[in-house]
């Protein structure tokens, strides 16, 4: 087990560096010039200030150069500077990723908790209607593109019906709560704010929603399935022969066995998340990492876009090494090979 | 999983006649075989193939349906649904039923050339990594790591960014990101069927690596390659619409499903607009995965 540890420890370092690489090989080759992102357009043809700019960026290096100076910065955290915001990259990142992580969650919570009862519900009344019902609704989820689903809930139940507030974090003149955790649902709570609570419940409700439909569906199909099998189980034969009623020996005997395997595609889901974030982010004019990641994308702002992906792959290589160790503890007959 | 290969009989069935293995005796003819695995198939899965032949035979001929030209006027603009315009009409007065018809013509090609080059680019990584061995499979397994380290928008966000936006460019990124998937489904099964006996057998009759690999070890090796290639026709469609709604694909006015919804998203209130681009992305999504799954049961791969 510790060996296990140290050799995951040992790899990921390698692997960020392997990934920082490749992102930055890719920044370089790029057709698109950052250059127009940072002189106006008047200003091209005097020389003097494109060699000024240049050299303030460090655009006028040699490759390797730059790779050097880029890589020595990086294992400092430092990030680099938006060409957009003309901010520190990470300074940039940080502010938004309270409102990423707060979504995040609140996704997190709705499409495990469906998940996980649609999935005892598809198994418990195997072949019948709700089985079917609740594949069905599991599978859209994880059909539908979300950037789609959100415009179209988005126009049902905020334009059309007025249940939940529209985009954004928090209507339009309203002051955030005191930052503590920059969750502004926890935020507005722990000031005892319950008016600025439900606001910020309203707006959030909505997008995590859109972004947790798409993890329901994973989740359900596999609790089903391997509650299905630990239901074929001898044990569950005896917990039945004992006596015990149905419920019990669905949720105290099959489904703890049945949530083992759903740790193994926690990773899984969270690459899930982060490209559905990347979406529901843009519809629902969120100001997390997301949005902020295609606003780079689209004004070619490379250090942005690199400072992006790079913290992604962290955190999903992070959240791999967390589900793969968190298995590991919660189903001793795993043996871990490096 | 040997035990799994061993008892293959439909994965046989369906490879042999594209990877021409050696003539057997009473071989079922193709019309035969092929008519036996429809009708095994559960329904769904034959409703995910007729819709995904459906859109399929739209990209091909749509152009000879008579519909109404979709980058040009077609009576007023921003029209509710009507018997005239089914899906009403945009904000420059086109029509958003022939515009999503028209839309296959860019995802179902793209879907299928960029599953088409991941699965060339990994299988072949992967087979030789699997067969060789040694320091090029290490090569070869280091870039599927560093690859799927990254969450597939941003990889294939970063990569269209810098190649510069565009369809093609897109594709390439899709490409990156889908190659090592194939190239660790087509290495698992090539370690596995290189240790059976026909493999040795082989060797032992003097057939050089390179004819072993793709004559004796291959031809076995394609059965989770073709499920797991079903399932990605759709994620490609969903991941293609994405990047060209973010603005990295098609540009305007083309009649691309994720550029579509872009356009309907800046028409916020006139929800026709995106309605028709977003439930031809879910049909093929949806299809796509009723088709996979029949697939993997029928051909019983061991990830269920």
């Amino acid at each position: 087990m510790l060996r296990y540890l140290l050799r995951r420890m040992v790899a990921m370092p390698l692997l960020l560096l392997g990934i920082a690489s490749v992102v930055f090989l890719l920044s370089q080759v790029t057709k698109g010039d950052p250059l127009s992102a940072l002189i106006p357009e008047r200003m091209m043809s005097n020389e003097q200030v494109v060699a000024t700019v240049k050299a303030q960026w460090g655009l006028d290096r040699s490759l390797p150069e730059r790779y050097l100076i880029y890589m020595g910065r990086l294992v400092q955290g430092d990030l680099g500077t938006s060409f957009s915001t003309r901010r520190p990259v990470s300074t940039d990142i940080a502010g938004r990723l309270p409102a990423t992580l707060e979504l995040v969650i609140a996704a997190m919570i709705f499409g495990c908790t469906s998940g996980i009862g649609l999935g005892i519900i598809a198994a418990r009344f195997k072949n019948t209607f709700a089985d079917s019902a609740a594949r069905i609704f599991a599978l859209i989820g994880s059909s539908l593109p979300v950037f789609w689903s959100g415009l179209i809930l988005l126009f049902i139940f905020s334009v059309k019906l007025g249940w939940v507030s529209g985009p954004g974090r928090l209507d339009a003149r309203t002051e955030p709560p005191p930052g503590i955790t920059g969750l502004f649902t926890v935020d507005s709570l722990l000031a005892g704010n319950m008016p600025l609570f439900l606001e910020a419940l309203g707006h959030l409700i909505l997008p995590a929603f859109v972004l947790g439909w798409s993890v329901t569906g994973i989740v359900t199909r596999l609790i089903r399935s391997s509650l299905l099998e630990a239901l074929n189980m001898d044990y569950i034969r005896t917990a039945r022969a004992k006596g015990a009623p149905e419920s019990v020996v669905i949720l105290h005997h099959a489904l703890r066995n049945a949530l083992i395997p759903s740790l193994t595609i926690l990773g899984f889901t969270f690459a899930y998340l982060i490209t559905g974030a990347v979406l529901t982010e843009t519809i629902f004019s969120w100001p997390g990492i997301g949005s902020y990641a295609v606003s780079a994308a689209r004004s070619l702002d490379y250090p942005a876009i690199v400072g992006v992906t790079l913290v992604g792959a962290m955190a999903f290589l992070l959240a791999n090494l967390v589900t793969d160790v968190t298995y590991a503890f919660a189903n001793p007959r795993v043996k871990l090979e490096g | 999983m040997a035990d799994l290969i061993d008892r293959e009989p439909a994965a046989t069935i369906l490879v042999r006649p594209v990877f021409a293995a050696p003539e057997q005796h009473r071989r079922p003819s193709r019309g035969t075989v092929a008519w036996r695995l429809l009708r095994k198939l559960p329904p769904t899965a034959l409703i995910g193939g007729v819709v995904i032949l459906f859109w399929i035979i739209c990209a091909a001929t749509v152009q000879f349906w008579g519909l109404p030209d979709p980058l040009a006027l077609a009576g007023k603009r921003l029209q509710e649904p009507s018997a005239a315009h089914w899906l009403g009409t945009d904000a420059l007065a086109r029509d958003v039923l022939s515009r999503t018809l028209y839309g296959a013509r860019f995802s179902v090609p793209i879907a299928i050339a960029v599953v088409a080059a991941a699965v060339a680019i990994g299988s072949l990584l992967g087979a030789i990594a699997g067969y060789v061995g040694g320091w090029i499979d290490g090569l070869v397994m280091r870039a599927v790591d560093v690859t799927v380290s990254f969450p597939p928008i941003l990889l294939a966000m970063t990569v269209s960014a810098a190649l510069g936006p565009g369809l093609v460019n897109a594709s390439i990124a899709m490409v990156i990101v889908w190659w090592p998937i194939y190239a660790r489904l087509m290495r698992a099964q090539v370690l596995e069927v290189r240790e059976r006996e026909h493999v040795e057998a082989a060797v032992a009759g003097g057939a050089g690596s390179f004819r072993v690999l793709t004559k004796h070890i291959m031809p076995l090796c394609w059965t989770p390659t073709l499920v797991n290639a079903t399932m990605d026709f759709g994620a490609v469609v969903l991941l293609a619409a994405s990047l060209s709604f973010i603005g990295l694909g098609a540009t305007p006015p083309s009649p691309e499903w994720g550029s579509m919804i872009s356009e309907g998203a800046s028409k916020f209130y006139n929800w026709w607009i995106a309605f028709g681009p977003g439930m031809a992305i879910l049909s093929v999504v949806l299809a796509c995965s009723f088709l996979g799954d029949g697939l993997r049961d029928l051909l019983d791969t061991k990830e269920r």
